[in-house]
């Protein structure tokens, strides 16, 4: 379960050490707009260093490239993917030619070293109206793509909107990314709140997207990753309720019906799905064990 | 790499946690290392430091390396890069 992306100054040591310790689903190393442009040599060569060096654990790693129109688009994939990073982010997703092509490279340089071919998987970092319109397009145009993620900052600057709190300017685009996500069997992960030492803020505008379908949250603050854990962190109740669920479904299927009554209410597929996603959730929480889980009432 | 033109090149900064490292042309290969852990990991350090130098063909010059507590994989990226542009045209991408 991914709930929380962090980013991760690729230039940075100190961050990159750090993150072995932080409690992040997923690390993303920066090597785009947190690097100078006459640092990305270093940056290149110290993200590839960390991950070849450092046990981050079961922590997802991700790079964050440049804009695939820089000369060193090849150099950056070439030093992350073979230093073992199982995903890469592709800022300003404009169009599915834009990730195609980047497939192309993956399976050049996959090929070239030895490597699975298809290991390396992308998110699309849509923060653009173009990227908003073909949004589909881009989720679809590669089987590596495994998740669509929303830049607000970029995407209000391109709309001619102020960035809010609230951030009703971004309702359209972020239900928009999430039908495409949802639409195309992948993972659908929010905006970063940017105000690194608002928690509370960070945590509503996180149970804000978790309400609207989103799987995860962007974080530019390792002060933000417990606030984003709570809001995808299930009720206890919700948890109690999931487990009933699915014990009545699995009730209901030995006995041959594919509904069945709980709690006064009917119980079917999409709501043993509902309950399945609750559970995940509670499971990435570390609310109870599997030993809990599979124990008899 | 010696075959090309070594020029003067760094890479890193002295804040905490980070390595300086600076390149100058030399007709003999000269290591400079300052480091607040010099007497528990200076050995360590150098291992590293001659690995690189070593994978890069590099046989003068002289590598300083200012060291603020950096990790072995910090100094080895920290020191290729500085190796890289004292060989390339340009500094960056």
């Amino acid at each position: 379960m991914k709930r929380s992306y962090l980013f991760l100054p690729g230039n940075q040591p100190t961050m990159l050490q750090n993150g072995a310790v932080l409690p992040a689903d997923v690390l993303i190393f920066d090597l785009e707009d947190s690097v100078a442009p006459a640092e990305k040599d270093a940056a290149r060569e110290l993200v590839s260093s960390a991950l070849r060096s450092i046990d981050y654990g079961r922590r997802g790693l991700a790079v964050r490239i440049n804009d695939i129109e820089k000369p060193y688009i090849k150099k950056d994939l070439e030093a992350v993917v073979t230093a073992g990073a199982r995903s890469v982010m592709v800022p300003k997703v404009n169009s599915a030619r834009t990730l195609h092509h980047v497939a192309v490279m993956l399976d050049l340089i996959e090929e070239e070293y030895g490597i699975e071919k298809g290991r390396t998987k992308v998110i699309a970092l849509i923060e653009t109206a173009l990227g908003i319109e073909m949004v589909f397009e881009a989720a679809t145009s590669t089987p590596r793509v495994e998740a669509l993620a929303l830049g607000g900052e970029d995407l209000c600057a391109d709309l001619g909107c102020p960035r809010t709190k609230e951030g009703t300017e971004l309702f359209y685009s972020r239900s928009r990314l999430l039908l495409a996500a949802r639409a195309a069997g992948v993972d659908a992960v929010d905006t970063p709140f940017t105000d690194a030492r608002d928690e509370e803020g960070c945590y509503a505008d996180t149970v804000y997207a978790r309400g609207l379908g989103f799987d995860g949250k962007l974080s530019i603050s390792p002060h933000h990753l417990r606030p984003i854990h709570r809001a995808f962190t299930p009720t206890e109740e919700a948890v109690a309720f999931a487990l009933e669920v699915v014990d009545a479904m699995e009730r209901a299927k030995r006995e041959g019906r594919g509904a069945v009554s709980l709690r006064g209410k009917m119980i079917d597929l999409p709501v043993l799905r509902q309950a399945e996603r609750t559970l995940e959730l509670a499971r990435a929480s570390g609310m109870f064990t599997a030993e809990m889980e599979g124990a008899p009432e | 790499m010696n075959s090309k033109q070594m020029k003067r090149a760094r890479a890193g900064t002295l804040e905490s946690g980070d390595v300086l490292v600076t390149i100058e042309p030399a007709d003999s290969l000269e290591i400079k290392l300052h480091s607040p852990v010099i007497n528990q990991f200076g050995d360590a350090i150098m291992r590293s430091v001659r690995e690189v130098i070593d994978s890069f063909g590099v046989t003068s010059g002289t590598i300083s390396l200012e060291d603020q507590g950096a990790l072995d994989c910090t100094i080895r990226a920290r020191l290729a890069t500085a190796i890289r542009r004292s060989f390339e045209d340009e500094e960056g991408a």
